[in-house]
């Protein structure tokens, strides 16, 4: 067999992956041995060189990135599709769920929503005991894990304060587990003190949950609602997200001769280069995938006209380094205020980009301003707007740095707060951090607590000693911890606190 | 608005450790304490310009203009060489901050703060200044939610004490050992008056934190536990307890050689003491 590609036979002989893991890679190996969707040269070559970047997505998108399905239509009318009556108690509710994420596909072939669940079991609680909540809430994240073992699947409660809620929390905390990944959607006006006292205690237990900052997201997204997803996206619910491309700005940087260069002429020039990548992807999932003729669609679980665009930029701390350089400017990013303007100025500039530019096929007909949180691939770039690692200041003055940020990605945007130790014996400290950040708008707290086995790498959860164990050659039973130790080691994302880094599992595999 | 001002060696404006929730720690400079065990030795003196620190610094940060001592920290390194050539256990870099510096930078936290804790060195010793920040905090509508803590080694007479209760939430308290001539070795002072701070911030319901430091071979016997255990049920009602374990960072001098706390031993200290009904016992986050 002359022709035999290499990486098919690494991919069948890995001894560290499971059969449904190198049907996987595989299944992509296929995909990328198809045409890329027509690129105009200038985008062809700004890809090539990864100024650009398609987040090692597969040739041929058949599906979007993101899907977040309006999970309350199946648990309203049932399925004529999957042949599933309506659910009438919670035993069947959650049971309907269980069916309904094993048809929702996304960029790891796993949901990374799974729906905002109080909102969802809560109709299907009266009469039930406590203790039978407990019992079946536990016997549910013991399926989410064991059967969809991955990081980046996402579920989401509040902003209420209810039972389904804080059974969640108490469970989450129990198993620790890395799979679902939670987002507590938080409102002072709604939520109150007291489940956001028991999320921040669950952080020093788990690094889990996510608090989002909900007046701040509801207001980007309309009444239908939006989801928290994979590494702290937000993105409309009854929809999602077509795709995810994204600039690396300290590529940008190195191109221009200083910072008027990078702002007036490199910057809108990527920019433009991006969004003909992303059309031309889009272009296709639209009118070639057919995936717009799912059960799904019929059944109004999803609306083709629901998914939007995620316009994804990252290493912008080494982009304003550079550009400080340039100049002969001595401030660091993240420590100094001049460099920390220059920031602001480039978010607010590729926000005025972002907002300009129509597109078809995506939601509201706008793209939406990303900061990306990573692949397990980048050595040498901090994921997002996010100060390097390693160089970050008190939890205070690192919020403080980054805030004004926060107000121009829409699609999500976190920094990833490492707490020492000592703040397990002090959770209320957690609490009034994550208070503080909010009230500087903030859109999404996320804290990881040294010492904890489990931790948050770029945006999803690893066990510390997943890794290690990894490392000695072990399979692992959850995709994500691949990812963690490739990130591990490539992007010393360790060095500092445990972390790990971000997306997609096979992003690494082509390299 | 009082223009008082303090000596302040170091501000944080976030800390877990320093009281309940996350809070702005000011650590006053100066003690009348001299603990071998002093983990700040350079907190204790107060500078008194006779500038044999001059010569240390490499980089010429300090002078002395018309006989007082002068730092610049535009020249400052942080190489902390004059800390180690000074004399009394000062700090040459300390800067003063008036009541309305210290209001500013609490009002730009403010979302981010349960309260403020001032510590040192030994905060009382600059108790004119607490009395009138904390009056300060309590009177501006923008920080009167943020509680007042003092963390102190309870040298502070009955009289001080009055004078500056009202204005406080809460105080951490530092018995630093319980046997009178034990005592006198490891600070140079008596414990009579911590003791007696200790009871009166106790009855007044201000009594926070009663804190004790376990040295190997010191304060770690069964007769110092012992002591502890009784004194802490001689007080009327519950008092909260820290177990703190000696560890040698930033020690200098004859203590820097003395081994840590084993885990073990804190440990067992703490549950004879809760199995008296003494507690909560808290315990280091970190070994």
């Amino acid at each position: 067999m002359p022709n035999e590609n290499p990486n098919i036979r690494r991919i069948v002989n890995d001894p560290a992956l499971s059969a449904a893991q190198k049907a996987r890679a595989l299944s992509l190996e296929a995909e990328n041995s198809l045409e890329y969707p027509t690129l105009d040269e200038q985008t062809r070559a700004a890809l090539e060189a990864r100024v650009i970047c398609d987040m090692y997505e597969g040739h041929a998108p058949y599906k979007p990135r993101y899907v977040l399905p309006d999970y309350s239509v199946v648990l309203k009318n049932g399925s004529e599709w999957l042949e599933l009556p309506v659910p009438q108690t919670l035993d069947e509710a959650i049971h309907t769920l269980m069916i309904a994420y094993h048809h929702v596909p996304s960029v790891t072939s796993m949901p990374v929503f799974i729906g905002h669940l109080d909102d969802l079991l809560l109709p299907f609680c009266s009469g039930v005991s406590d203790e039978k909540l407990y019992q079946q809430i536990k016997l549910f994240w013991r399926y989410l894990d064991r059967v969809l073992p991955d990081a980046f699947m996402h579920a989401n409660i509040g902003p209420t304060d209810n039972r389904v809620a804080r059974t969640i929390l108490r469970v989450d905390a129990e198993l620790k587990q890395i799979a679902p990944n939670l987002t507590l959607l938080y409102d002072p006006q709604i939520s109150g003190d007291e489940i956001l006292r028991l999320a921040t205690k669950n952080i020093t237990m788990c690094s889990k949950p996510h608090i989002a900052n909900h007046p701040v997201h509801q207001q980007t997204f309309d009444d239908r609602g939006y989801g928290i997803v994979s590494c702290y996206n937000a993105l409309p619910v009854c929809g999602g997200s077509s795709t995810l491309t994204r600039i690396n700005l300290a590529k940008v940087a190195e191109r221009s001769e200083n910072s008027e260069d990078f702002l007036t002429n490199k910057l809108p020039y990527y920019v433009d280069l991006n969004f003909r990548l992303t059309q031309a992807r889009i272009d296709y999932l639209y009118n070639q995938s057919g995936f717009f003729d799912s059960f799904m669609i019929n059944e109004g679980w999803l609306d083709e006209n629901r998914f939007t665009a995620m316009f994804g930029i990252f290493a912008l701390a080494e982009a304003v380094n550079a550009l400080q350089d340039k100049s002969g400017a001595k401030g660091r990013y993240g420590l100094s205020a001049d460099a920390n303007a220059m920031g602001y100025r480039i978010s607010q500039s590729l926000e005025g980009l972002v907002a300009a530019r129509p597109m078809k096929y995506v939601w509201r007909g706008r793209a939406m301003l990303h900061s990306q949180a990573g692949l397990s691939t980048d050595t040498g770039y901090t994921p997002g707007v996010r100060i390097p690692y390693g160089t970050e200041p008190d939890p205070v003055a690192h919020i403080q740095a980054l805030a004004p940020h926060h107000r121009y990605y829409a699609s999500g945007i976190s920094e990833i707060l490492t707490l020492d130790e000592t703040v397990k014996a002090n959770p209320e400290a957690v609490m009034d951090l994550c208070k503080g950040a909010f009230s500087m708008g903030l859109r999404e707290f996320t804290a990881n607590v040294g010492g904890n086995d489990l931790v948050r790498v770029t945006g999803y959860m690893v066990r510390l000693s997943d890794v290690e164990k990894f490392n000695a050659e072990h399979a692992s039973r959850t995709n994500t911890t691949a990812l963690g130790a490739e990130a591990a080691d490539r992007t010393q994302i360790l060095q500092r606190k445990p972390r790990v880094v971000a997306n997609e599992l096979f992003a690494g595999a082509d390299q | 608005m009082s223009s008082l001002q303090a000596q302040i060696s170091k501000i944080l404006t976030w800390s877990c450790v320093d009281g309940p929730g996350n809070r702005a720690v000011l650590f006053l400079q100066g003690c009348n304490f001299d603990c071998a065990a002093c983990h700040n030795p350079h907190t204790i003196g107060s500078c008194n310009h006779c500038g044999d620190c001059i010569e240390a610094c490499p980089t010429q940060a300090l002078s002395l203009k018309a006989g007082r001592l002068r730092f610049d920290p535009d020249r400052c390194t942080q190489c902390d060489a004059c800390l180690e050539a000074c004399p009394v256990k000062a700090n040459p870099m300390v800067p003063c901050y008036s009541v309305e510096d210290i209001l500013l930078l609490l009002r730009k936290h403010r979302a981010f703060l349960s309260g403020i804790t001032v510590s040192g060195g030994e905060a009382t010793m600059q108790l004119p200044f607490i009395r009138a920040l904390f009056a300060a905090i309590g009177c501006d509508r923008e920080l009167c939610h943020l509680t007042r803590f003092i963390d102190t080694n309870g040298y502070l007479g009955p009289a001080g004490w009055k004078s500056v209760l009202n204005g406080t939430d809460g105080v951490m308290l530092d018995i630093k050992a319980f046997d009178l001539e034990r005592h006198r070795r490891l600070t140079g002072r008596s414990n009579e008056r911590s003791l007696a701070s200790a009871r009166l911030l106790h009855e007044a319901g201000k009594l926070y934190e009663l804190r004790y430091l376990m040295i190997p071979g010191q304060t770690d016997g069964e007769e110092e536990i012992a002591s502890l255990r009784e004194f802490a049920l001689s007080l009327d009602g519950n008092v909260r307890i820290r177990l703190n374990a000696f560890r040698t960072h930033g020690v200098r001098g004859k203590a820097s050689d003395w081994p840590a706390a084993s885990r073990d031993k804190v440990e067992a200290a703490a549950s004879q003491l809760e199995s008296a009904g003494i507690g909560p016992v808290a315990l280091p986050s970190l070994w």
